[in-house]
């Protein structure tokens, strides 16, 4: 009768993300400077990697289909990088 | 993870090989929307980067004016929402299919808190005369900043709370089909709408980090 229960992975997973967020809000009051938004994001993309890998499953997914999930942030690393660099270089 | 004894339901379709094909290809079919929703969003997370670098003080100014309270809660409603999804998708089977309808129907739930506390956050916030084009009131300096925050903000969160409400949707409707006799089939549905809300909530997390936090520490 233990089929219902979530596995472990995941219930790891879900405590991780809301302390990550417990987390990224008490950073959010410390100052830090410019350090704060690096923060900010960094703890982001931990969360959204969590997300990733454990509730979507692609830690048991292999070539093929990281190749398909990966192509989405290839193609936003290509837009946020070309779209900025004007900006980031006009003196 | 294989799915459990489950009918593997109707045939599949010519163009695949076995119901394995079928859903290997169905997966890669979801990564590719998402990679087009990456790209919705990409453009409107480039455009808040660029006029923060234009607007630095504004921006700052702007986001000190958010609910942080609400921000935070809705986040954690959002995150407690994907990980009942994806425990409905690891334990979908005939045996569970009513354990798993709950499932999802909490996690459809827990997107409607959101949608409501989005709902009173936005009255707030047009309470505060913080709505571009309709009622934005702001004095000094750093009116500009602060305007094109609030434009970016309502933007994006007006985009992402539509990808919500249709995330609800299709919860809603694979709880229902799913309640009695699931297949292979409805497990693929289920796992292509699974990835559709883990990446809703992925998009969530980049915001709240973006729009809530930035400003806290200094006063």
């Amino acid at each position: 009768m233990s089929e219902w229960r979530p596995p472990l992975a995941l219930i790891g997973a879900w405590l991780g993300l809301l302390a990550l967020l417990a987390l990224t809000v008490t950073l959010a009051y410390v100052p830090l400077g410019a350090s704060n938004a690096v923060v900010a994001l960094a703890i982001g993309t931990i969360k959204a990697g969590l997300v990733a890998a454990i509730f979507m499953e692609l830690r048991h997914r292999s070539g093929l289909t990281l190749v398909f999930a990966g192509a989405g942030l290839f193609w936003l690393g290509i837009l946020l990088w070309l779209g900025s660099m004007d900006f980031l270089t006009r003196t | 993870m294989r799915s459990r004894k489950m009918p593997d339901g109707s045939a599949f379709a010519p163009q695949y090989a076995s119901i394995p094909h079928r859903d290997h290809t169905a997966e890669l079919g979801m990564w590719v929307f998402i990679a087009t929703e990456v790209l919705l969003f990409g453009g409107l997370i480039l455009a808040y980067f660029i006029y923060r670098h234009a607007f630095p003080h504004g921006f700052v100014e702007g986001s000190r004016h958010t609910e942080i309270v609400i921000g935070t809660v809705n986040t954690a409603v959002l995150l407690t929402s994907s990980f009942l999804v994806a425990w409905a998708v690891e334990i979908f089977s005939p045996a569970t299919s009513r354990i798993a309808t709950w499932l999802l129907m909490g996690a459809a739930c827990l997107g409607l808190v959101f949608l409501v506390l989005k709902g009173i956050e936005y009255s707030k916030e047009y309470d505060a005369h913080l709505v571009p084009g309709i009622d934005f009131q702001s004095a000094g300096p750093l009116a500009d900043g602060v305007q094109l925050f609030f434009i970016l903000y309502f933007i994006a969160t007006a985009i992402h709370a539509l990808h919500v409400l249709i995330g609800i949707c299709l919860l809603t409707t694979l709880a229902t089909i799913c309640r009695k006799a699931p297949t292979t089939r409805h497990h693929t549905a289920l796992r292509s709408a699974a990835l559709y809300w883990h990446f809703v909530d992925m998009v969530w997390i980049f915001l709240f980090a973006l729009i809530y936090l930035p400003g806290r520490s200094s006063s």
